[in-house]
């Protein structure tokens, strides 16, 4: 806290940072089926504006013109309260995010801290919503978000004090400072562990499995759970977890990029700028999609073995490896 | 002595006051209300304040992790505990008797008298470290002058580590049998 507060400066960015969040949910909205319709060998949305562009507006209007049914043996309070829990945490991540150099609403010493501990409340979120709800199906979706988000957090969480080990910093900008151009960004740097393009998959398939992304997404598994935690969800209240999920992605994304891949540095050390940093975390929301309407769904024993069994022994290898490289070099 | 509600020391003051609200009305919800899942809520509000609170002493690290550890974490597995039990939803908290809630009441008002009894009273002498709540600070500490505690709390974690596992391992023999 070496820095006064400039309380215009937060307010507004916050603002932002709200706008940001619908406005790229929306976007990734009408990306995704785009992405999904290609893949799939149609042309997904294009009535709605130019190459459907606008098609997400239209739903979001239609979403918040919808009225909100909450269901007679719901616990009203938990079940209006859920999605502020994954929705206000979200934002609250974006406030630490360097999106360049100078446009970061507050840069701390402990920024990575912060995303981690605000991504940890949403969970919460989607547990008391599938709870409130008094559905079957939301009850045993809540049950199944909680054993993957306890699963994969601590993967992702010994990956990132991996990455805090070698980079020495917790301040998300010092991060990126410290990947001036391609061969300095922390996915090649292969002196400080030879394990570390194995790092950045580690962290990137937690990241997809923390959001509850497909293949990941058996929280919201449709075939046979209807939808999950916001089964008996109308308009907003959808609205909020859905925005949440993306923001939630975004985020992701952007760690990645911060952490393994220079975040707004230019890769040849020209033009470093927010340019290069919405490039490399759209790249990465990009295979994000790609991957889920290529794989199918996981179970969930095969998705809990993939944490348990491989991606914890994994990282707790890379873990000591990077100790004992930092030690010896 | 009263400062205005507009300059530092009042915004202050109504920050601090609003962590209060928040940690006193969540822990009222926590022991008062008859379902537990909302009892887990009111400590999740509860804890959040507790962290608001460490924020407002000028410890972000010790907020966050407060964050990351209590709401995210404990709370969570609370709740998922309460799940896999499943409470019918008429299932409440008994009502308890009258001589109960009025020793409570006495033991709790005479915690309270003693503990700002001793907050007046006690010299109270200023930690040796002063002005750094830096991380670098915080793991120097930790391994240097308080690493008997943390050794201690590191076997405490282990015991309960074991413990759980040992407990996991019986229930899976019983099963069987």
């Amino acid at each position: 806290m070496n820095e006064s507060i400039n309380i215009p400066w937060l307010v507004g960015s916050l603002v932002a940072a709200i706008a940001f969040v619908a406005l790229n949910a929306s976007m990734l909205v009408w990306l995704e089926r785009k992405v999904a319709g290609h893949i799939q060998r149609r042309i997904g949305p294009k009535e709605v504006g130019p190459f459907g562009l606008f098609q997400s507006f239209a739903d979001g209007l239609k979403l918040m013109s919808k009225q909100l049914i909450v269901p007679e043996c719901s616990d009203r309070i938990l079940f209006k309260v859920a999605p502020l829990l994954v929705m206000v945490p979200a934002i609250m991540s974006f406030v630490v995010i360097p999106f360049s150099e100078n446009l970061v609403a507050r840069n701390i010493n402990i920024g990575l801290l912060v995303i981690f501990a605000f991504a940890s409340v949403n969970v919460l979120g989607l547990l008391l919503g599938g709870w409130g709800s008094a559905n079957k199906y939301a009850v045993i979706s809540g049950a199944r978000a909680v054993s993957q988000n306890v699963a994969y957090e601590i993967p992702m969480l010994v990956t990132v004090v991996t990455m805090i080990m070698v980079t020495q910093t917790m301040n998300l900008n010092e991060i990126v400072l410290q990947q001036p151009d391609i061969f300095h960004w922390y996915i090649f740097r292969l002196n400080a562990s030879p394990l570390m393009p194995v790092a950045f998959l580690i962290f990137f398939v937690c990241s997809m499995a923390e959001t509850n992304r497909a293949p990941f997404d058996l929280g919201e598994a449709e075939s046979e759970l209807v939808a999950g935690f916001h089964t008996e969800y109308a308009g907003m209240g959808f609205g909020l977890f859905f925005l949440g999920e993306y923001a939630n992605v975004f985020i992701g994304c952007s760690l990645a990029t911060i952490l393994f891949l220079g975040g707004w540095q230019s890769p040849f050390g020209v033009f470093p700028g927010v340019w290069w940093f919405l490039l490399k975390v759209y790249t990465l929301i990009f295979v994000v999609m790609w991957a889920r309407w290529t794989f199918p769904r996981t179970t969930l024993y095969g998705l809990l073995n993939l944490s348990w069994k491989i991606l914890i022994p994994i990282s707790l290898f890379n873990l000591v490896l990077t100790g004992v490289m930092l030690k010896v070099f | 002595m009263n400062p205005s509600l507009f300059s530092a020391e009042g915004l202050s003051g109504v920050v601090f006051l609003g962590f209060v609200g928040l940690i006193a009305s969540g822990a009222l919800i926590a022991t008062h209300t008859q379902r537990l899942i909302r009892a887990i809520s009111g400590l999740a509000l509860c804890l959040l304040g507790v962290a608001g609170m460490y924020y407002f002493l000028l410890s972000p690290f010790l907020a966050l992790m407060e964050l990351l550890i209590y709401v995210g974490a404990v709370c969570v597995l609370i709740v998922f505990g309460i799940m896999l039990a499943e409470p019918k939803p008429e299932q409440t908290v008994g009502k308890l008797n009258m001589v109960a809630g009025v020793v409570g009441v006495i033991l709790g008002g005479v915690l309270f008298w003693g503990l700002v009894r001793l907050a007046q009273v006690a010299p109270w002498q200023a930690s040796a470290v002063t002005g750094d709540f830096s991380l670098e600070a915080v793991g120097t500490q930790l391994l240097t002058s308080y690493s008997m505690v943390f050794e201690l709390i590191s076997i405490v974690l282990l015991v309960a580590i074991i413990g759980s596992v040992a407990l996991a391992r019986m229930g899976r023999e019983r099963s069987k049998a």
